[in-house]
């Protein structure tokens, strides 16, 4: 009786199983689709002599070609390789400047009691409850008036991203209340300074988290589409790929430059994909523990 | 009885800025009074005292921040802060040949603002300039020694390392968001659109008159959009967050359920979506459900349908697609914060229930749901006002279509409040209503976020699931 019992208990988690299987892997090729679809559009050629580059009803290319990915390359048709050159500069710069300001806020929010303290939490708070582009004619007036746009948008954008930065300290300072109070008050009755501190000990404790923060801001600038066409407005050479990509799909032709896009997408997408596969690690444990701590 | 609690409260804050304020001034009286000369002279020229007591370092830095503000405010600024009240009145114009350049309201204004918060810095260091000449002074009068020169600087590496650390992002946060964001409120109460571009057509204050229009429910009104608008950025939050949410930790659980294997592998595949840059993975999704994208395409080709699908022109359908392709994005993100919270649930929990004999679904709902809701409570709340702002999930899928002639200030039938804003501001330039829409976004989030954090279980009693 009792094992006919655990047999039918096995058998009903065997068939759950198979049911979670089929799901999962449904799951999978629906999450897929869109990539394999975007990849395989990008071996399409839009020489019409050879295919056609607009939007088709069928998936698989009649033949494979590499017309997408010679177009995006070749200097004299398109920017496409200083878009992308500009938008790795300000992902690159908005890493590390974004990083060591958020690193400074979150140090002294966690660990030091000064006047105004909450006064200026609360104020941060409020102040990101309002949407961003409601700033967006103001800093683009005050960016000209140093002349940061158009021509200079990158370092404009770079300025920008970075001076806000600061008020998104939530997650690190929330890393940073979980390291003990008492080894830096064990340093600082061994006679280190505050920064003594910080420098040699807060920080090297603190690798997951550095590394959660630079990944994040690193991948920021890489679909800023909004802020980054209205600084660039009308320079072609100052545009970041999401600007540039954006118009060949909407604004131009899309006819004629779909699987184009799709060839510039993938390049976009696999050394960003690939970064994040490497520090999945850091990636998941910033969003949890961001996420609890709300 | 929430009330009753916060009338006093509030009415004791506000006692307390004005007893503050009071023996503020009291303190600032009693130090001119008991002042020495080097005091007093620091009342005007900032860091005299400290300067005349050998500190030269604070002394120094001191006079020339008074300095810089002075020369800031009446070389530069009191141009603008003068003509602030009417916003300039000469506009430029064309006589004959010659461009005879008058006032630009939006200078005025932006720098009208930066020379009011110059003024405000002003007062402030003077406030602190009379304080530290107080101190320095009871200092030498009760025979203790002044801080060296190089006390004070080693000071800002440790005691005063805040002011340290907090400087650059302070100023940084002042001045590329809140100058900006006190700048569009002012713009709110002005006439800054595309009848009144400066400098050859001045814009100026007309009080309320675009919050009215925003409330008027006339032909030429806002108010029936806005309520449009507003009704749907509310739901489309509320689908995009719970649906998500619900559907996530679904998946999380799937992947967790033991007895299924390759764990690592199915969580990687719905992690790639994170990694994509949204603007190629959504705008491909977009290009996939148009009229002549892949999806129609193929449905006609082997016949199940005879005319494409709509799914970007019908507006309900349209509404549908948005969210059906958001839980394509937001399932991963959800996933991989339930992953790591459903294994934090003691497992003895579990166990205890499965001896008592309960069913799967009844640990579910009786143990997974009830600690989940409880832990991620707040993270709902941000997910809710994040998705109230998703203008990237809208914009990159729909462009807020299907357009339509019923809606004022070209919005589309799935337009949010932020992507109305967005396209008031760069296809109409229409500022004063992109000002006043961006205000009232700011009072919906807030507004949620207050009631909603309140009711929150896990701020009510902190202690509740353990």
């Amino acid at each position: 009786m009792a094992n006919n019992n655990q047999g039918s208990m096995k058998r009903k988690r065997a068939v759950g199983n198979v049911i979670g299987y089929i799901v999962l892997i449904l799951i999978s090729l629906i999450w897929l689709f869109p990539y394999f679809g975007l990849l395989m559009a990008s071996f399409r050629s839009f020489d019409a002599s050879v295919e056609y580059g607009g939007m088709v009803d069928y998936i698989i290319p009649h033949t494979f070609s590499l017309d997408n990915y010679r177009f995006l390359f070749d200097t004299t048709q398109n920017n496409y390789t200083r878009w992308y050159l500009n938008t790795l500069i300000i992902s690159l710069c908005v890493a590390v400047l974004n990083t060591l300001n958020v690193l400074c806020v979150s140090y002294a929010l966690s660990r030091m009691r000064f006047k105004g303290r909450t006064l200026l939490m609360r104020f941060w708070l409020i102040l990101g409850m309002f949407p961003g582009f409601l700033t967006m004619i103001c800093l683009y007036f005050l960016l000209k008036q140093v002349g940061l746009t158009q021509a200079g948008a990158i370092p404009g954008l770079i300025l920008v991203s970075v001076a806000s930065s600061g008020m998104g300290y939530y997650v690190c300072k929330g890393y940073f209340d979980t390291i003990p109070k008492a080894l830096d008050e064990a340093a600082r009755i061994d006679g280190a300074s505050r920064a003594r501190v910080f420098l040699t000990m807060t920080i090297p404790m603190s690798k997951p988290i550095i590394i959660y923060t630079a990944l994040v801001a690193f991948m920021g600038p890489w679909c800023d589409y909004v802020f980054a066409s209205y600084i660039a407005f009308g320079h072609d050479k100052s545009y970041n790929v999401a600007v540039a990509m954006q118009r060949w799909m909407v604004v131009g032709d899309y006819q004629g430059y779909f699987t184009r896009f799709c060839a510039g997408g993938i390049v976009v997408a696999i050394p960003v994909t690939l970064l994040f596969m490497f520090l999945q690690k850091y990636y998941v444990e910033g969003v949890t523990g961001g996420a609890v701590k709300g | 009885m929430a009330n009753k609690k916060s009338s006093p409260k509030k009415k004791n804050a506000l006692a307390n800025f004005f007893s503050i304020l009071v023996s503020d001034l009291k303190e600032i009286g009693v130090t001119f009074k008991e002042g020495d000369f080097k005091t007093r002279i620091s009342f005007l020229i900032f860091g005299f005292g400290s300067l005349l007591r050998g500190l030269w370092l604070r002394g120094l830095a001191l006079l020339a921040v008074e300095a810089g503000l002075l020369y800031f405010v009446f070389g530069f600024g009191w141009n603008y802060l003068s003509k602030l009240s009417t916003l300039g009145t000469i506009a430029t114009s064309k006589k004959g040949r010659k461009t005879v350049y008058g006032d630009n309201s939006f200078l005025i204004l932006l720098f009208g603002l930066l020379t009011l918060f110059a003024v405000i810095a002003f007062i402030t260091v003077w406030r602190i300039n009379v304080r530290i000449n107080r101190t320095e002074q009871l200092i030498l009068k009760n025979g203790r020694k002044l801080p060296t020169n190089k006390e004070d600087f080693a000071s800002l590496f440790d005691s005063n390392f805040d002011k340290t650390l907090l400087a650059l992002p302070v100023i940084g946060i002042f001045v590329f968001t809140v100058l900006p964001i006190v700048f569009m409120i002012c713009v709110a109460f002005t006439n800054y659109d595309a009848n009144h571009q400066p400098p050859s057509n001045l814009f100026t204050w007309v009080g309320l008159e675009n919050f009215h229009q925003l409330f008027s429910f006339g032909s030429a009104g806002f108010g029936s959009t806005f309520v449009t608008v507003l009704i749907w950025t509310l739901l489309w939050a509320l689908l995009a967050t719970f649906i998500d949410y619900f559907l996530g930790i679904a998946v999380a659980m799937l992947i967790n359920k033991k007895g299924i294997r390759f764990k690592k592998l199915w969580r990687t595949i719905l992690v790639v979506t994170i990694a994509v840059p949204q603007f190629v993975s959504l705008l491909y999704v977009s290009k996939l459900f148009a009229r002549d994208g892949l999806i129609n395409g193929y449905l006609l080709k082997i016949g199940a349908i005879t005319s494409a699908i709509p799914f970007w022109e019908n507006a309900v359908l349209a509404k549908i697609t948005i969210v059906v392709v958001n839980i394509w994005i937001g399932i991963p993100y959800m996933m991989l914060i339930a992953t790591g919270l459903l294994m934090n649930i003691p497992e003895d929990l579990y166990e205890s229930a499965r001896i008592d004999g309960a069913t799967p679904w009844q640990m579910f709902r009786h143990i997974t749901m009830p600690y989940m809701l409880f832990v991620t409570g707040p993270f709902l709340l941000t997910q809710y006002t994040g998705n109230l702002n998703n203008f990237n999930v809208i914009f990159l899928l729909s462009q807020g279509g299907p357009k339509t002639g019923n809606l004022v200030g070209g919005a589309g039938r799935t337009d949010l409040l932020i992507t109305w804003l967005y396209k008031m501001t760069i296809n109409d330039t229409n500022y004063r209503m992109a000002a006043v829409i961006g205000i009232m976004v700011f009072i919906v989030t807030a507004g949620v976020s207050l009631v909603v954090y309140n009711l929150l279980p896990s701020v009510k009693d902190e202690e509740g699931f353990q």
